[in-house]
């Protein structure tokens, strides 16, 4: 690999060996830009954004957001009243989507429910339900009654969700690394199954709407106030959306060889600011560089990259300038947030969904609200849709406190 | 069945009572509970002065601890990837974000928002030592010692290279205070190694059969660990300071449980 491009402190990090692909067995997406892997795709090929006007909350700031309608009314089981929030109803629509809770029990009947282990990743887990409980205080100062429970405010509520539903009793984890969250359970998840803790693993990711996000993100100055537009050269932010997705991961031998497949992950840090990325992007070429070199593929191979393209002015400059840099002009890249939103701690497993759309129906989705691209662009941007049948395709993600997040896909086998 | 086999080659550790490796060490070989009911501010030696005046508290917790357990390994930060594992992240700034979310949404400071992210205390810890290695932040509720414990385990295994691994969490706050039971802050780091390359203790992680069996610990021990769930690795600390069982069993996330044999 060129060292240009893939700086690596000397003598310092060194570079992971390749790793046998995992088959991704099953997934879903649920997000505004639809339920389902089917109303996703569509979406996709006819170019129709699921962004709205805000209208989330009693005071709603001036900015677009991607909100999956129904939520409210999606109650979960009523085993799990202790933990219902707006988080676990969302997480209980993206299970029931595409077959995915049916695929998942079969994998535990399968493999046993001590093999199958859940790692999900969440920004904003339940926090929602706390800023609730914060509006309506009991006469003590503390919380009212339905809004006493720990483990409702805990990040972990989500997991702790998923795996009732599932009733798993294998390695369970949520990992909260804010943008790249959902991206990293699916290397945590490889390592629990090529040591040998699991033979499954149910990975993914749930973020929903919440005062911290709109209005923290709003603070930081970083929200647009009309539809985001990844790499536009007039892009003035995010656009904030929810979403939950899932996949179902197993070791390529025990599955259909048409099965998309994990081919590889890197993960890396900045250490350089906690909300601003590093200026030459040096851990996001740490972590694609890893990626690559676990999947045993150079930069060329790779057909399409599905960038993090969060439309922030910071953010979309220094990821051009790296895909620019690091691969091919035959390599095409786009952002999915213009159909999305941003869905901060889901956006790593509703890329990767994009990614396996892309690989699977034999199309590259463009990059929506995108007219005039940022000069630093290479000519990898793709701004319309590209019918391609790609075989690899690379996601990025990365998130505050400079953690960055990559993984690549692979089609599958012809069965 | 599969085993993590790893060394122990750093380990820090803040609390009240418990405010250093060496101090702490002696105290557990001693049997004895710690005097002090509340520790004094950490200052951690590698975050910037400036950050260390405006940090949030768990950022300081978690920061000493790793500092400590990386001086005792005398392992270069930059170089070691970061499992850091809290139940709740920094309390002080949810009330603070909820209570501001509750009155005044507009006036948030942006600050406190990214302050925020479950993933502060390691980004800070990974800007404060220039540390680009892979960096996480999980949560397995309660059991978030063991569940670091393990991921830590896993990544020394896979990468065969050292890992620094921060278990932390800090005093509730405000309203919050009704439902998580936290009033003190917490941190133990260690510096997991591959079982195959220098000394220290060795650490065996099994899955456990039962995710019930406890542990017998010093009522203090127990006591602690529900002031703040970062204590539930004080048994394995007095085990690593040879003293007390040497097999132990720690919850790790839902019905998960680890069996872990310890040899100093």
């Amino acid at each position: 690999m060129q060292a240009g491009v893939f700086p690596r402190p000397s003598g310092t990090l060194r570079l992971p060996t390749p790793i046998p692909p995992l088959a991704v067995t099953a997934h879903t997406a649920t997000s505004a830009a639809g339920r389902g892997v089917a109303a996703f795709a569509r979406a996709l090929r006819e170019r129709r954004g699921g962004l709205r006007s805000n209208d989330f909350g009693s005071e709603p700031l001036a900015c677009w957001i991607g909100r999956v309608d129904g939520v409210e009314e999606a109650a979960v089981p009523a085993e799990f009243a202790a933990i219902d929030c707006r988080n676990n109803r969302l997480a209980w629509i993206g299970l029931n989507e595409d077959g995915f809770l049916a695929k998942a029990r079969d994998a535990v009947q399968r493999y046993g429910a001590d093999r199958v282990a859940v790692v999900l990743g969440t920004s904003t887990a339940s926090i929602g339900a706390t800023e609730e409980a914060y509006c309506g205080l009991a006469d003590d100062g503390g919380f009212a009654s339905p809004y006493r429970n720990f483990l409702l405010h805990s990040p972990h509520s989500l997991v702790t969700f998923v795996q009732g539903v599932l009733g798993t009793t294998g390695p369970a984890c949520t990992v909260a690394t804010a943008c790249s969250s959902s991206a990293k359970v699916f290397a945590q998840a490889e390592r629990l199954i090529r040591l040998g803790w699991a033979d499954a693993a149910v990975v993914g990711g749930v973020d929903t709407l919440c005062g911290s996000v709109l209005f923290g993100f709003n603070a930081l100055q970083l929200v647009s106030d009309a539809p985001c537009r990844p790499f536009d050269v007039a892009r003035r932010g995010i656009s904030i959306g929810e979403a939950a997705g899932f996949a179902l991961l197993e070791r390529a031998g025990a599955a259909d060889r048409a099965a998309p497949q994990l081919r590889g992950w890197g993960e890396s840090s900045d250490a350089h600011h906690m909300s601003s990325p590093h200026p030459q992007g040096l851990g996001a070429r740490l972590a694609i560089a890893d990626a690559l070199q676990r999947a045993a593929l150079d930069p060329s191979a790779i057909d399409y990259v599905n960038m993090h393209g969060t439309a922030t002015p910071a953010n979309d400059a220094v990821e051009a300038t790296v895909v620019a840099e690091v691969f091919p002009a035959t390599t095409r890249a786009s952002s999915t947030k213009g159909w999305t939103g941003h869905t901060l701690g889901a956006a790593g497993i509703v890329e990767a969904v994009a990614c396996l759309i892309a690989l699977q129906q034999e199309f590259i989705p463009g990059t929506l609200n995108c007219s005039e691209p940022d000069p630093l662009c290479g000519p990898q941007l793709a701004l319309d849709n590209v019918a391609s049948a790609p075989q690899l395709a690379l996601s990025s993600s990365f998130g505050f406190g400079g953690n960055n997040a990559v993984l690549v896909f692979g089609r599958g086998g012809r069965a | 069945m599969s085993e993590l086999a790893v060394r122990v080659t750093g380990i820090g550790v803040y609390g009240p009572g418990l405010t250093s490796w060496e101090q702490a060490g002696t105290l557990l070989r001693g049997g004895q509970a710690p005097a002090a009911t509340e520790a004094p501010k950490p200052a951690p030696p590698l975050l910037p002065a400036a950050e260390r005046r405006r940090a949030p508290d768990t950022v300081l917790y978690a920061a000493q601890a790793a500092a400590e357990a990386c001086a005792m390994a005398a392992t270069d930060p930059a170089l070691l990837p970061c499992v850091f594992s809290s139940t709740q992240g920094d309390i002080a700034i949810t009330d603070y974000m909820c209570t501001t979310l509750a009155s005044t949404p507009r006036e948030l400071s942006p600050t406190k928002f990214h302050n925020s992210v479950h993933n502060a205390a390691v980004g800070y810890w990974s800007i404060a030592t220039g540390c680009r290695a892979p960096s996480t932040a999980l949560s397995a509720w309660i059991d978030s010692v063991g569940g670091g414990l393990f991921e830590a385990a896993v990544q020394a295994v896979d990468g065969d290279a050292p890992v620094l691994f921060v278990a932390y969490d800090a005093a509730a706050a405000g309203p919050l205070r009704s439902v998580v039971p936290f009033d003190c802050g917490f941190a133990v780091a260690l510096v997991l190694a591959p079982a195959s390359s220098g000394s220290g203790a060795q650490l065996r992680l099994r899955r456990a059969q039962s995710a019930d069996a406890p542990t017998p610990a010093a009522d203090w021990m127990q006591a602690l660990s529900v002031r703040n769930a970062a204590a539930a690795g004080l048994p394995l600390l007095q085990a690593l300071a040879g003293a007390g069982p040497r097999d132990l069993h720690l919850r790790a996330g839902g019905r998960f449980a680890l069996h872990v044999q310890v040899m100093p």
